[in-house]
């Protein structure tokens, strides 16, 4: 075993995206001694990707948007399963985090009266995104990056070094956290390697926020990156903290599966708007059998009507295309488990025949640009071949909204790997905001804490560092094991046709037996190669907390028996108001996923006033319901 | 469609290192980072690519393809002719860590020595009032997605290693450039520009530009307004001469961080 | 190596880096690159050889550049100052002496015009390219062992290329009476048109091209500004040479041509080897 590098820290922030990178902001700024770890180079997170913007209810375009309908909106997007105080928390602080990224140098786009613009997007009431172009996730990062060396830079006056206060980790990779031998079992370090080098690692410290993002790379077809395997969820997991409703993916319903190149990008709903169709193989335009009864008056029986929408909407109802996106998720996947799919495992969405190329090129020019760029693929000339992506996890650890901390002392977690604000649906624009919004929270959280500790530091248990140590190199060590890439396909194809936009009971319940039957699999991988930047041991290492985090998935989507945001059992189609109130709790009890239920906060009356009885009707119990014409609000207090 | 194509990619830690051959499956629409994952799955799992968002977007996937300086994602195997040999090297400006991998840290040293963006101290949040024609000019520059390809490319650093102490590089003397563009920034970084982070070793050559997978025009949008900026304050005559008898009134110039160049005199 | 153990403490934004070893990739190929990347530089060098030549000949010719008739007026030689000038010629009179053969007759405006071109922004990557060869193309490796760019002296006066564009800016407005002054001497005298006067004003339409399309030209009506929001007038100057600015490549090229085709033509017509073609008077 070769030697163990230390540091010591008052904040290890986890993950260098939107969130950590507020996180350590935050944290910096309360005086903390304060390290940011990375997977990748500093700057390079997922938060790039985000495209639409920032939702604040700043009321830059129309003053009549303030927080209680930024707030509304998030609870119906989120079918009125989000934490009802990340909610509110969220509607309220996004508009100063955005302005404050103004005195940090983002440059967002402007209003005409030099106020910083917002632009619609689905499920907000008012134009409320802050954007610049389609990278305002690239701005974002871009200007936390740059906040962060502006502190360095403070530093480095006044103390002679710009790390003294805050420092960041590069491709550096924390694999298990440390608590002290005691029995409240408090956070006390963190234990990874260097990715570079293959260093071990031990950082010292009171306080770790997991900042790490999603879970998509236990799919196969996601929009996101190779860090996305669920690491902070696994860490929390392992580190005795919960997670919540972990059922709840994003899945897009036309991400690109087809060429390799460009697999997982999405193809904007818009597409379909302007006249794109989805067809199986045989060339049919399968929608036309997908609509569900409640839908059936509002929807086109014929490709003519379908077809006539576009140009006259009022004498045509619309195209079968445009149901919800789960709806189309379950067509789609429907087409394709019968055997009627493309040749990669998609549908065909063709707008080339559709309309002639001058104008494909007008109504999406950047789609047109992106694709061609990325894969030569003229959308112009050939149909695409698309199926459901997973893009974004709901669930996450369970966290107390005000100051992100779980139920391990000193763990705290913000963004994407937290559960809770996004209900069972996300709004497009919200998880930017929600990076902001508690990653500062966080960072305060955290100083708060440390503070609240005095002298007492908690020690790193020497046993479990030199356990974590042990594991952490046992792929490299062992003599025979199977590739880490076969195996992360392997979880990946499964969760995809198991546990992916559409489920079934039996299904799910097969996937979990496949997860245990994956498991040894796992324990067993054998990485080839040294230790110094070997991407099959660093997926090796990965593997383990995708597994986890699998497993958590499927427990939760087989339990919830109800289908709600992002989460669709075909054996449950509707929405049920006595599961509206239910959480669900995943930990880990003897090395295995254990579930348990429990009851989700209700809306505050001031909060709950602001919906129309007939909207509430469709989500609450008839217990939960406000009285009729507002004579008793008391009824529904929490 | 699925062919085989030979791959030289260099392979190697440190310094030392070769181009190992390998006969690898390509297929229909993929990218050099797609055949690059395929040989990590197969005959080199060991093999160390940087790589994130493989859309474009992140700026990891640097390495030099054919001699070109490119990102693999970005680049598509149909626009090689049949049969083409393709060589994938690491970054040639920048150490190498292992096989493609290189460290950039010389581009993160350089972004802390670059006075960071100042506000007038007295603005509150919200406060800021900036037409989009202000905010369009740094604009173009914040599309960075900080791959160093232009860096990387820049013969000042590249064929001479010993420029680098003085030469901050287009990506950061465009971020130079935008800072001053700010309409709202108060710092003046003209004399740094040219003393610290060495404008006057660009001679325009437009590198940059051609490498630059955002298609930032880095030469014509930000180098060659920043020389005009700094002969506005330093070689001028007329400035200079207006400086003097007071036409001019001289802005304070903002000196570069102190302790963030490396060196002994850091302690 | 720059990153030295010094370096290594002062760079943790990155992996801890600097680490005793890391060095450079071995590679010894002067580039890996397929394509015929030499072709532009020897274009280019043939390109400016040509100009060189020609207009070195035409200088020193001290002939054949004036049409008496409709007074057409070579821009080699404007505005023409040697006391042999023809008479007409000599828009703003001439010196008391004759000019030597090695004298050019436009004295006061080709340094300065050569000048202008020669700190060219455009100008300067062709010949650093193709010429010095720093770089000969992106990413191959260049001949020199040292490099300095424009930060030393001389070649930190490539900074006054702004002086240099004020004044060929008065330069284009003598090139402009150049081009209307003969639209009034035609062959019965009084208004006349040909082809001379086209290829003059079209010529100085392309010089006037090139010369608002200058970086400096650029910078100094708008882009030196911080903030555009109450200066309307330069923000549109701005945009508009902006746009001009992307075409300064090509302006620098074909002005090139024009200015060799303009002085061969009225060479041609002035040696009564064409005669001009006349479209009215």
């Amino acid at each position: 075993m070769s030697e163990i590098q230390r540091h010591s820290y008052d904040v290890v922030v986890i993950g260098a995206g939107g969130a950590g990178l507020r996180a350590a902001i935050e944290a910096r700024q309360q005086g903390k001694k304060t390290a940011i770890i990375s997977k990748s180079l500093f700057g390079k997170a997922h938060t790039v990707m985000a495209e639409g913007g920032a939702a604040a209810a700043m009321g830059n375009v129309n003053a009549k948007d303030n927080w209680q309908v930024h707030f509304r909106d998030t609870i119906r997007g989120g079918k009125f399963l989000n934490n009802p105080r990340m909610a509110e928390l969220h509607a309220k602080e996004s508009p100063d985090r955005i302005w404050e990224l103004e005195l940090w140098g983002a440059l967002f786009d402007r209003t005409k009266d030099g106020t910083i613009s917002q632009r619609n997007f689905g499920g907000h009431e008012y134009p409320r995104l802050a954007h610049v172009g389609d990278r305002t996730g690239l701005e974002l990062i871009r200007t936390l990056q740059q906040r962060v060396v502006q502190l360095q830079q403070a530093d480095a006056a006044e103390l002679g070094d710009p790390e003294a206060m805050l420092k960041v980790y590069a491709e550096t990779t924390i694999t298990e956290l440390v608590k002290d031998g005691g029995a409240e079992g408090r956070i006390a370090g963190a234990f990874g390697y260097v990715r570079e080098t293959g260093d071990l690692v031990l950082f010292e410290t009171p306080a770790v926020v997991l900042a790490t993002g999603g879970i998509g790379k236990s799919f196969t077809v996601t929009s996101n990156s190779w860090e996305y395997t669920g690491d902070g969820h696994a860490l929390a997991l392992r580190a005795g903290a919960g997670l919540v409703n972990m059922e709840f993916i994003q899945f897009h319903p036309t991400g690109m599966v087809w060429p390799p190149s460009v697999k997982g990008i999405l193809v904007t709903e818009s597409v379909r708007g302007d006249g794109g169709v989805l067809r199986n193989s045989d060339g049919k335009r399968f929608m036309f059998d997908y609509v569900p009864d409640v839908f059936r008056t509002q929807y086109a029986e014929t490709e003519e009507e379908a077809d006539g929408w576009y140009e006259d909407p009022a004498n045509n109802r619309r195209p079968p295309e445009l149901l919800p996106r789960d709806e189309v998720a379950r067509a789609i996947n429907s087409e394709v488990k019968e055997g009627r799919g493309s040749p990669h495992g998609g549908v065909f969405l063709d707008i080339a025949s559709r309309m002639p190329a001058v104008e494909i090129m007008r109504r999406l020019p950047s789609m047109h640009h992106q694709f061609k760029e990325l894969a030569d693929v003229d959308i112009t000339a050939e149909p695409m071949e698309v199926g459901p992506t997973c893009h974004y996890v709901m669930g996450g650890v369970e966290v107390d909204a005000d100051t992100g901390a779980s139920l391990v002392p000193g763990l705290f977690a913000a963004g994407e790997v937290s559960g809770g604000m996004h209900g069972s649906n996300r709004l497009g624009g919200n998880s930017l905001s929600d990076l902001l919004v508690f990653g500062r929270r966080c960072g305060l959280g955290a100083a708060a804490y440390i503070d609240g500790l005095g002298d007492d530091r908690p020690v790193p248990d020497a046993d479990v560092v030199a356990r974590a140590a042990e594991e952490s190199v046992a792929p490299l060590e062992r003599t025979d094991g199977e590739s880490p890439y076969a195996v992360h396909q392997a979880l990946q194809t499964m969760m995809n046709e198991l546990v992916g936009i559409i489920r079934r009971g039996p299904e799910v319940a097969q996937a979990i037996e496949d997860l245990d039957k994956l498991r040894p699999r796992v324990e067993r991988v054998r990485a080839t190669g040294g230790r110094a930047y070997n991407p099959g041991w660093h997926l090796a290492v990965d593997l383990r907390n995708m597994l986890v985090v699998s497993e958590a998935i499927a427990r939760c989507a087989l339990e919830r028996e109800e289908s709600r945001g992002g989460h669709t059992r075909e054996d449950f189609p509707g929405m049920d108001p006595e599961w509206r109130k239910t959480n669900l709790i995943t930990r880990l009890v003897d090395g295995g996923v254990a579930l348990k239920r429990q009851p989700l906060d209700s809306l505050r009356p001031d909060l709950l006033a602001l919906f129309e009885r007939t909207e509430l009707a469709k989500y609450l119990t008839e217990d939960e319901l406000p009285a009729e014409d507002g004579a008793d609000a008391q009824e529904d207090t929490a | 469609m699925s062919e085989t194509r030979t791959f030289k990619v260099w392979r190697g830690d440190n310094g030392d290192g070769e181009l190992v051959d390998y006969k690898v499956e390509v297929n229909e629409g993929e990218v050099v980072l797609d055949i690059l994952h395929r040989l990590q799955a197969t005959e080199a799992p060991d093999m160390a690519v940087r790589w994130n968002c493989k859309a474009g977007k992140c700026g990891s996937c640097s390495v030099e393809i054919n001699g070109q300086p490119k990102l693999a994602c970005m680049c598509r195997m149909s626009t090689f002719e049949d049969g083409e040999e393709i060589t994938v090297t690491p970054l040639r400006t920048f150490p190498v860590i292992r096989d493609l991998v290189c460290d950039v840290s010389y581009n993160y040293e350089k972004a802390r020595q670059i006075p960071s963006f100042t506000p007038d101290p007295d603005l509150e949040p919200g406060e800021m009032r900036m037409q989009q024609a202000d905010v369009e000019r740094p604009q173009e520059f914040r599309k960075c997605i900080e791959c160093f390809l232009c860096n990387n490319v820049c013969h000042v650093i590249r064929d001479h290693e010993e420029n680098k102490e003085h030469f901050s590089g287009p990506r950061f003397l465009m971020r130079a450039t935008e800072l001053e563009m700010h309409p709202e920034d108060t710092a003046d970084r003209r004399m740094i520009a040219q003393d610290e982070f060495g404008l006057g070793y660009c001679n325009i050559t437009k590198c940059c530009t051609e490498v630059c997978p955002e298609n930032i025009k880095i030469t014509d949008n930000a180098l060659i307004p920043l020389k005009e900026r700094v002969a506005d304050r330093r070689y001028d005559p007329l400035v200079w001469l207006g400086s003097k008898i007071g036409l001019r009134k001289e802005g304070a110039d903002t000196p570069i961080v102190p302790n963030t160049k490396p060196g002994p005199a850091n302690g | 190596m720059s990153l030295d153990g010094d370096a290594a403490t002062m760079t943790a934004t990155m992996p801890p880096s600097g680490k005793p070893g890391h060095a450079r990739a071995q590679i010894t190929a002067k580039t890996y690159r397929k394509d015929r990347w030499w072709v532009g530089p020897v274009l280019t060098t043939l390109g400016l050889a040509v100009f060189i030549v020609y207009a070195t000949g035409r200088v020193f010719q001290q002939d054949h550049y004036f049409v008496e008739a409709h007074h057409y007026l070579t821009p080699f030689y404007s505005p023409c100052l040697a006391l042999q000038c023809e008479p007409a010629s000599a828009m703003f009179g001439t010196l008391p002496f004759e000019f030597p053969w090695f004298l050019p007759y436009a004295l006061v405006s080709l340094p300065f015009l050569l000048l202008f071109r020669f700190t060219c922004y455009y100008y300067r990557k062709a010949y650093y390219r193709s010429i010095w060869q720093a770089p000969t193309a992106c990413a191959v490796t260049e001949p020199h062992s040292s490099y300095t760019g424009e930060s030393r002296w001389p070649m930190v006066l490539q900074n006054l290329h702004r002086y240099a564009f004020y004044i060929a800016v008065l330069i284009s407005v003598v090139n402009t009476a150049d081009a209307i002054i003969p639209l009034f001497h035609g062959t019965g005298g009084g208004f006349g048109i040909g082809v001379g006067n086209l290829v003059l004003i079209a010529n100085v339409v392309l010089l006037w091209a090139y010369t608002a399309s200058c970086h400096s030209c650029r910078h100094a009506f708008g882009g030196r500004l911080k903030s555009f929001g109450t200066k309307p007038v330069q923000y549109w100057m701005w945009t508009r040479i902006s746009r001009l600015n992307t075409r300064h490549m090509q302006f620098a090229w074909i002005t090139l041509a024009s200015l060799m085709l303009t002085d061969l033509y009225v060479a041609l017509v002035a040696s009564g080897t064409i005669t001009d073609l006349r479209i009215f008077n």
